[in-house]
């Protein structure tokens, strides 16, 4: 069984909740006594229907009582496919939550109020989830009960996002459905309300749809978390680099190149604890050997001879600021990107991004939170990476405040 | 081309793996806390994954009551040498022995309570400055936002205002002197998953999670074990029944189940089962029985 992780935002009345319950109730995936409860809850409440956005009421006592909300993750499974969500709530955190949530996942719900139309929440989900490389855009026009399940206002939408969402150059799928969260049209079931509408229901688009080659396995990466001694009789000279592959595929007998030193050796071994293996590729939590006795350890990392990615000091990258205090300019931050860690300096802010209208703010110096901006970053030991584009392993950063060890913001390298 | 995916369960060892590892380089001196459970198991059995050929480098630490099944300690000490860990054992026996806590009095003493201060103490004792748990996020809603690395402040409270966030594969594990961190590598693993990668990785588990012929009696609607640490009273019948357990735990207060599921596909098709009622309040036989059978129609297992 594979898995699916995907992200949903919003804020409560574009009925996210109720689209997620919806999920879970008809899956079978909630508890029958958290059903009861809800049941129990609606007929207090006086709804008419089971209130499935109840489900998420432990997030809503919370808001209610002030407290930060963030990403709560969720799990369902079907007979297909096994179902992470990073449910992000949309409040004041509202574009760090984003980031954070489609950090992980490989497809996002964009959810469209059909009575709304596209306003400028969605374009803030759909360049969050372009920014973030996500490849697989579901649209779920909601509340099509509210429009009389019209054909045409469905259609007049559709053609609106797909106006604005030419402009989002990672995007390579979008597949549009028109549901009724509520009712449960189409999510689960097929809808007898909209005969017109051929597609697939919600559900069944996310079990199938294919979310390969999303990891890259091209350009062989191999950045080292841990040296393995076992300093034992059985295994006297072992000495094997522990690490998960952040991209290609790595066999024994390649060459390869330990950065940032640029000596090159070769793959002795792939080793697991149930055997040698044939080869070893993303997202693998593998052990390395190698002919040569090379002086390696946690930060390098082995690349394939004929493919060598970037080394330096010098990045550009596009960040999104997270904490509460603003960064000033010129700020001196830690950097953690794949297993090395080293100090940064901002040398200059380029642009801030205005994500309701993507037009670019210049002359600007600083980030608050939430700001998204690029930036040109100085490190003090040059980082290993490709551009995000090309890897979002190799080409992601965190930022630290050294001061608070705080996690401040969030990079992709261009 | 050949297909370079992972099933799901390759994928959770694969991140849990990842977990393991960046613990052991981000942390001075970690600790697994390893408490004989199914979820515990599974972190010990992961962890000798990841370091292997190595030794896993930090130990198991068991908090033990005094008031084990002997399975359970017959069971803790043969799978230790099984992954060839190291054990540390802090007893609540000593505790009270030290006068650091009081025994419970009275038919119903446990020392389910007791066992927190030993814990903590542990802790303090060895200065273990990140924790590693089995803790997984399905558990319940306020655990949906658990973090893998999880801040714990100087008085060894969790924020959950004030939590760092995490994004792709990188972990923020700096702290200042005095805090310590609590990490979960199962954070994304269902206990579905659990029970399919036990299942998978053929790992030994104690037999009482597996039906066999006990003494019991019944007290507060429980069914409990007659052991030497709990004896029915006068008006308590023992009777002799299959059953099994779902946690393990204290033997004066952990309830067993009457069952006949005998391995692990039994326990897998009842766990399926009982996910519905597990939490509930009624009697759950008539109601786990047509439960399982709507899930094997719907073509679970």
């Amino acid at each position: 069984m594979d898995l699916l992780r995907f992200t949903t935002a919003g804020s409560v009345d574009d009925g996210k909740s109720t689209l997620i319950g919806r999920l879970l109730y008809d899956s079978k995936s909630i508890f029958e006594d958290q059903l009861e409860a809800m049941e129990e809850s609606s007929r207090r409440r006086g709804d008419g229907n089971v209130n499935l956005a109840l489900l998420t009421d432990g997030l809503k006592a919370e808001r209610e009582q002030g407290i930060t909300i963030d990403v709560a993750y969720r799990y369902f499974a079907t007979p297909k496919r096994k179902f992470i969500i990073a449910d992000t709530p949309g409040h004041t955190q509202y574009t760090r939550n984003m980031v954070t949530g489609a950090s992980t996942a490989n497809l996002a719900i964009i959810l469209i109020d059909a009575r709304k139309g596209v306003i400028e929440q969605t374009k803030r989900h759909s360049f969050i989830a372009n920014l973030l490389r996500i490849q697989h855009l579901v649209v779920a026009v909601n509340k099509m009960d509210l429009v009389d399940y019209s054909e045409e206002v469905y259609k007049k939408i559709v053609k609106d996002f797909r106006e604005f969402a030419s402009r989002l150059d990672n995007i390579v799928e979008i597949t549009d459905i028109p549901i009724s969260a509520l009712n449960g049209d189409n999510v689960v079931d097929k809808s007898e309300h909209m005969p017109w509408y051929q597609g697939p229901t919600f559900l069944y688009h996310l079990e199938n749809v294919y979310v390969g080659g999303e990891e890259n396995h091209v350009d062989a990466r191999f950045p080292v978390q841990w040296v393995i001694r076992p300093m034992c009789d059985e295994w006297h000279d072992f000495r094997g680099y522990a690490g998960r592959v952040a991209g290609g595929i790595f066999k024994p007998g390649d060459e390869v190149t330990v950065l940032p030193s640029g000596f090159t050796t070769r793959v002795k071994a792939i080793h697991s604890p149930d055997g040698e293996l044939e080869e070893a590729f993303a997202p693998q939590s593998v052990c390395i050997t190698l002919t040569d006795e090379i002086d390696i350890s946690r930060g390098d990392t082995l690349v394939k001879t004929n493919n060598p990615p970037h080394v330096e000091q010098d990045i550009e990258a596009m960040i999104c600021w997270f904490s509460s205090k603003p960064m000033p300019p010129n700020a001196k931050l830690v950097v953690r990107h794949t297993t090395q860690e080293t100090k940064a300096i901002v040398q200059e802010v380029k642009y801030h991004v205005d994500i309701n209208t993507l037009h670019k703010i210049e002359g600007v110096t600083g980030f608050s939170m939430n700001d998204i901006g690029r930036i040109s970053l100085r490190t003090a030991v040059p980082l290993i990476y490709d551009s995000y584009r090309r890897n979002r392993i190799t080409g992601s950063f965190i930022l630290i405040d050294p001061g608070t060890n705080e996690t401040v913001a969030a990079g992709m390298i261009i | 081309m050949p297909n370079y995916q992972l099933d799901q369960l390759d994928q959770l060892e694969a991140e849990a793996i990842f977990i393991f590892r960046e613990t052991a380089a981000q942390f001075e001196n970690p600790a697994l806390l390893f408490s004989g459970g199914k979820d515990s198991i599974v972190m010990a059995w992961l962890a000798r994954k990841a370091f292997w050929p190595a030794r896993m480098p930090f130990p198991l630490v068991h908090i033990d009551t005094g008031h084990n099944f002997e399975e359970t300690m017959t069971y803790r000490d043969e799978f230790v040498d099984l992954i060839r860990a190291n054990l540390v054992v802090g007893s609540v026996q000593d505790s009270i022995d030290r006068g650091r806590v009081v025994e419970e009095k009275g038919v119903n003493a446990s020392r389910n309570k007791l066992q927190t201060v030993t814990l903590l103490d542990t802790i303090e004792e060895n200065q273990y400055d990140a924790c590693l748990g089995g803790g997984r996020r399905d558990e319940e809603k306020a655990r949906a936002k658990e973090r893998f690395f999880s801040h714990r402040d100087d008085f060894g409270q969790w924020d959950p205002k004030n939590q760092r966030p995490e994004l792709w594969n990188l972990f923020n594990g700096r702290k200042n002197p005095g805090e310590h961190f609590r990490v979960f590598p199962l954070s994304n693993f269902t206990e579905m998953d659990i029970w399919m990668y036990i299942k998978r990785e053929k790992i030994p588990l104690p037999s009482i999670y597996f039906s066999h012929e006990r003494d019991v009696f019944e007290r507060n609607g429980s069914i409990l074990a007659v052991t030497k640490f709990l004896k029915p009273q006068d008006h308590e019948p023992v009777t002799r029944r299959v059953v099994r357990f779902r946690t393990i735990g204290d033997a004066t207060c952990t309830g067993a189940v009457e069952s006949t599921a005998a391995d692990l596909d039994d326990v897998i098709a009842e766990v399926a089962a009982a996910r519905q009622t597990e939490r509930g309040t009624r009697s759950d036989d008539k109601r786990s029985e047509t439960a399982m059978e709507d899930r094997k129609k719907e073509g679970y297992f």
